[in-house]
């Protein structure tokens, strides 16, 4: 009877937390137009459970799951004539998203101010704040592109609470 | 319709590889061999043409329309050692009476199949005799292509563009060696014959992604094979029937080379190495390709990929007494540069 009643409270604790990462993954991690200076959001946002990241990155995914991935979040943004990708990946916790941000190279890339930790390059910026791996990739070079970048990057910092 | 011009024989001296360098005219034998793969008499020798333009580009990124089409004339004169390109492409086009067009669009904008080089493909076959409605632009999902700016067709006079789940997948488990998949009906029961237009890309699981690992965009579970770097699953996924005796003819778009990060575009490891790698023999093309982005990598600093326990040893495997599929030693390998 304990044993029922443990399994109980674990269940619904369980289906609390999923609960939780399914509302803050089916909304608002990405930004809205305007958020950022001078950024549209061009698509809708794209969700995918650890599941079905493969759909999204091919086997690069194994590597997201090993390391935790709950879901990934995706969407579509454009400034002028710098188009943009914002991927947001959500970990079970923080040393999660910390494990992949340490294994990139930072060759050729300078510290940016946003998250816990960045990596801003001419054309992408990644940063890690918390559970969360955020990676944004423009695809044209530009002059002001990573000056863009960072301020996108700080609009979905600001969604991401503390 | 394009010039009809010999290819020029210039730069064949710089290429470092281990293969013999034959003027481009020079080689009409072996093409034919290699669209029969899997079979017990694998040829001597492979060929892989090299097509290099380092004017490609129009602007910052944009690719120039005639330049690609020159390219690819180039490429597929070398490869057949014909007279013309519009006899090359006369032969490209006997291949099927509905062919095929398999890209990879995965990764969306900046490391996908660029539109513009299947356009041209889709141009010379069509000025070759192949009607616009026998070809067939496919991948895994309608979404995938339009990330790369495709636009889905399922009817009309145009080419077809369509992802994997239009036509759906047969019904009928197929399985070689470790692999046990559903193949998509676009090559079961739609192509005759495929191009594959695979990207030159760098994995951070499976080592490579190139000519072989592309067909795992024909099959319903790729996500079961990258166990093991993808040994044997790519060379044992590619044994599918209809992949093994459809695949004819490898495109392989290295305009980007995603030498570090891949198979996701990532900028920062994107090399624009403005060029295309073309053969008959998926397993050449990839020893050659592998080649290239070791070299990258190791000009940038970075760690082989055996060093980093992703040595993609799939290559060697689609080469051995089980598959044949091709050559993979580049010592068999001549690389021909135009």
């Amino acid at each position: 009877m304990k044993f029922a009643k443990l399994r109980l409270v674990a269940g619904a604790a369980g289906a609390l937390w999923l609960a939780a990462c399914g509302s803050s993954a089916s909304g608002n991690l990405l930004p809205e137009s305007g958020e950022a200076p001078g950024w549209m959001k061009t698509s809708d946002t794209r969700s995918y459970s650890a599941d079905e990241l493969w759909q999204y990155i091919d086997g690069e995914a194994e590597r997201y799951i090993q390391a935790g991935v709950v879901r990934a979040l995706t969407a579509d943004y454009r400034r002028e004539e710098l188009e943009a990708k914002v991927d947001v990946y959500v970990m079970k916790d923080a040393a999660g998203a910390r494990s992949l941000f340490d294994a990139e190279p930072a060759a050729g890339s300078r510290p940016a101010e946003v998250g816990d930790a960045a990596r801003l390059f001419r054309q992408s910026l990644v940063f890690v704040k918390g559970p969360y791996l955020v990676r944004i990739i423009a695809y044209q070079e530009t002059h002001g592109a990573p000056e863009a970048l960072l301020a996108l990057a700080r609009a979905v910092e600001a969604r991401l609470g503390e | 319709m394009g010039s009809d011009r010999r290819v020029s024989r210039r730069s064949f001296s710089r290429w470092s590889l281990a293969g013999l360098l034959l003027p481009a005219g020079a080689c009409r034998a072996g093409v034919e061999q290699r669209g029969v793969a899997g079979t017990s008499s694998p040829p001597e020798r492979s060929k892989v043409v090299v097509a290099r333009d380092e004017k490609v580009r129009s602007g910052r990124s944009r690719l120039d329309e005639a330049r690609v089409l020159d390219l690819l004339d180039r490429s597929l004169q070398a490869l057949y050692g014909c007279d013309s390109p519009s006899e090359a492409w006369r032969r490209v086009a006997g291949l099927g009476k509905v062919i095929g067009l398999k890209v990879n669009c995965l990764a969306g904008k900046g490391a996908s199949t660029h539109r513009v080089l299947v356009e041209a493909v889709c141009e010379r076959l069509q000025q070759a005799g192949v009607p616009a409605k026998n070809l067939i632009v496919w991948d895994r999902l309608s979404s995938d292509l339009e990330s790369a700016g495709f636009r889905i067709n399922e009817r009309g006079n145009k080419p077809r563009c369509i992802g994997n789940d239009i036509y759906g997948y047969d019904s009928e488990l197929m399985a070689y060696g470790r692999v046990g998949s559903l193949v998509c009906n676009t090559l079961t029961r739609r192509c005759d014959a495929v191009i594959n237009l695979p990207v030159l890309k760098d994995h951070s699981i499976a080592g490579v992604t190139i000519a072989l690992k592309n067909f795992f965009g024909a099959i319903h579970n790729p996500n079961k094979y990258h166990l093991n770097v993808g040994d044997p699953y790519v060379a044992d996924a590619y044994m599918l029937e209809p992949i093994r005796t459809k695949a004819r003819l490898h495109i392989c778009d290295a305009f980007n080379v995603q030498y570090e990060g891949g198979p996701s575009y990532l900028p920062q490891w994107s090399w624009p190495y403005n060029g295309l790698l073309v053969s008959a023999d998926p397993v050449a093309l990839d020893s050659i390709g592998r080649r290239i982005i070791e070299e990258k990598r190791a000009a940038e600093g970075f760690p082989s990929l055996k060093d980093q326990k992703r040595e993609p040893t799939y290559i060697a495997t689609a080469a051995d007494k089980d598959h044949r599929l091709g050559i993979a030693d580049p010592g068999r390998i001549d690389v021909v540069e135009v």
